[in-house]
């Protein structure tokens, strides 16, 4: 009997250090795929790092016929979009979630609340179908002529209106780059306002304080680092948004310092020309361009997460 | 007096102001989004019809046809990447709530699920394509089915973790004060309270990849026919919108709608049933 016992008793610790191994490899295996894509992408790019060296970075160059290939180009329209993306989307969540906790009825502040995380999972390529089909031929007949016509002839800014309302280009793919990281950014700004202690918000309104008082002395100063940790992670993904952009970005390779000019953001140069790399100098090229792209994101998620890691114990969880 | 009376006037004119500023910009938000979902359900919708449902793709021009193909495509891939990254991906919450929570090499493990969160999917279906469409030589099911996983596998993990640190510890002590092994207390009591929570985050990670694109343009690829083998390329649904949607014939980009709509309520009920197994739950 009790040798019976015994067995069992050894037999279900062997079972443990398996279960507990099993964990451990699982575990293990993140940080694999994590080292394998960096290792990956720089051998499969090694043809191109070693013919333009850091040069690629700097030459706005990318001509398949010839096999010259510089990045800067890219690199230009991934951070134009984004900027344009960012100028939007920040201060126009912040202000949905200020209505949604401040200002609106708590149904209603439900209900919106509920939509835009719904729409916050509607995938990108439906954003860019959208965008190519229904908000690019609307931008180039109503929207972009009049900022030509007014803003075209300005000083400093007038560069970036200029040329002719064709819908595609660097401002069509900002301007849905915005609308995708819109929800997200309101929906995490939202939850960062409800954390701000009602007793601080109550004591400001009973001295007399307004809405716009209590929010701009009370929750704004009280969440800020929240809600920079909520642009930092929209930075992220509207970097690396493929599908999106790709639609409506017009995808050439060329700077120009006009938005209405088609551009080309590195997830868009990938997504578009990948299928007609045959030669290895191109495939490897565009291989770089991926490890760019995953640095570009790798270095804001870093600095995200320490951030973010930072506040966490003042802020709760919903980062 | 007069002084403080235009202060409380200007005070409530800026205060006015920014509600009312505010409540359009939640309404211009809430437009957009409207737009794009009255868009895809218009044009989807009427796009839909049996021969949708049970046609192979016809060549542009001929009308007709369908992408039963790519519908049974995306589903099994869905599938295979669920099989695949869900397991991986619950042991790892396993792990970082259970077993390595306070140490150095599960603080490493959630800070690279974090950074993992973030990588571009276009960047994983590149990876799998060295990793897997090199050395095999052919895009496959299987390469598609990894760059899924790979995306599914972070997502699930955190979920996961935070799922199995709400279970109260009174439980876990409850279950091995009688004696209970530690893996048979986390697979019948800690599973067992925190299982709809789980299978929240399983659904939303499923939500996400299969509206996914970018990683299967480098792993998948896309076919015209039947699948014979998950060694080969074969039809699914996203990259079928992305060619046809693309393509300059007005047939073609009717299905691509069609497909939109598709995935887009697909996407929408999974996120649906997560939020009622969420609200039931609490």
């Amino acid at each position: 009997m009790q040798v019976e016992q015994v067995k069992k008793l050894t037999r279900q610790m062997k079972i443990e250090k398996v279960f507990h191994g099993l964990t451990i490899l699982c575990s293990s295996l993140v940080l694999v795929i994590m080292l394998l894509m960096f290792f990956q992408l720089i051998y499969n790019s090694r043809l191109s790092i070693q013919e333009f060296g850091i040069n690629f970075i700097f030459s706005s160059t990318w001509n398949p016929a010839t096999h010259e290939y510089g990045a800067l180009a890219s690199i230009y329209g991934t951070v134009i979009s984004t900027l344009i993306a960012l100028i939007i989307a920040v201060p126009m969540g912040i202000i949905i979630a200020l209505f949604l906790v401040e200002i609106s009825h708590p149904f209603l502040s439900k209900v919106v609340g509920n939509a835009i995380e719904l729409l916050a999972a509607i995938p990108s390529i439906i954003y860019g179908m959208w965008g190519l089909f229904v908000f690019s031929p609307f931008l180039a007949d109503y929207i972009q002529p009049f900022l030509i016509d007014h803003l075209g002839d300005k000083p400093l800014i007038g560069r970036l209106f200029q040329g002719a309302p064709m819908g595609i280009g660097m401002l069509s793919a900002g301007l849905i780059l915005a609308l995708m990281i819109l929800p997200f950014i309101t929906a995490v700004t939202r939850d960062v306002f409800r954390m701000v202690p009602s007793v601080i918000k109550e004591s400001s309104y009973g001295m007399g304080s307004t809405t716009w008082e209590v929010t701009r002395k009370i929750t704004i100063p009280y969440g800020i680092k929240g809600v920079v940790g909520a642009c930092f992670i929209g930075l992220g993904r509207a970097l690396g948004e493929t599908m999106a952009v790709t639609f409506v970005i017009g995808n050439s390779n060329i700077i120009s310092p006009s938005l209405m000019d088609p551009a080309a953001s590195i997830a868009s140069t990938l997504a578009n020309e990948f299928g007609e790399a045959s030669e290895p100098i191109y495939l490897h090229s565009l291989m770089q361009l991926g490890l760019i792209l995953l640095i570009m994101t790798f270095i804001i998620q870093l600095l995200a997460q320490l951030w973010v890691g930072r506040i966490k114990k003042s802020m709760g969880a919903g980062l | 007096m007069i002084k403080s009376n235009y202060n409380t006037r200007k005070r409530k004119f800026i205060d006015f102001t920014v509600k009312i500023l505010s409540s359009l910009a939640a309404f211009i938000g809430i437009f957009f989004l409207l737009w794009i979902l009255f868009t895809v359900f218009q044009r989807g919708f009427h796009a839909l019809n049996t021969d949708f449902f049970t046609k192979l793709p016809t060549p542009p021009g001929l009308g007709g046809g369908g992408v039963i193909n790519a519908i049974t495509g995306t589903t099994i891939i869905t599938l295979m990447a669920t099989v695949i990254g869900v397991p991986i991906g619950v042991m790892t919450g396993v792990y970082l709530s259970e077993y390595g929570n306070k140490s150095k090499f599960g603080s490493i493990v959630r800070f690279t699920i974090n950074l993992t969160i973030g990588v571009p999917s276009i960047v994983v279906g590149l990876f799998v394509y060295a990793l897997i469409v090199i050395p095999t030589g052919s895009f496959s099911a299987w390469a598609g089915a990894i760059a899924q996983a790979i995306i599914m596998l972070p997502v699930v993990a955190r979920t996961s973790e935070d799922m199995l640190n709400l279970v109260p510890n009174e439980l876990r002590e409850a279950a091995l004060a009688i004696g209970m092994p530690k893996w048979l207390t986390i697979l019948k009591i800690v599973f067992k309270s925190s299982k709809s929570g789980i299978i929240t985050g399983v659904l939303l990670a499923v939500a996400r990849v299969s509206g996914e694109t970018a990683p299967l343009l480098f792993t998948v690829m896309n076919s015209q026919f039947w699948m014979k083998s998950l060694n080969e390329p074969i039809a699914n649904l996203t990259v079928t919108i992305y060619n046809y949607a693309m393509s300059p014939f007005d047939d073609w980009r009717q299905i691509a709608w069609g497909a939109s709509f598709l995935i887009t309520m697909v996407v929408l009920l999974l996120n649906i049933i997560a939020r009622i197994i969420v609200r039931e739950t609490k």
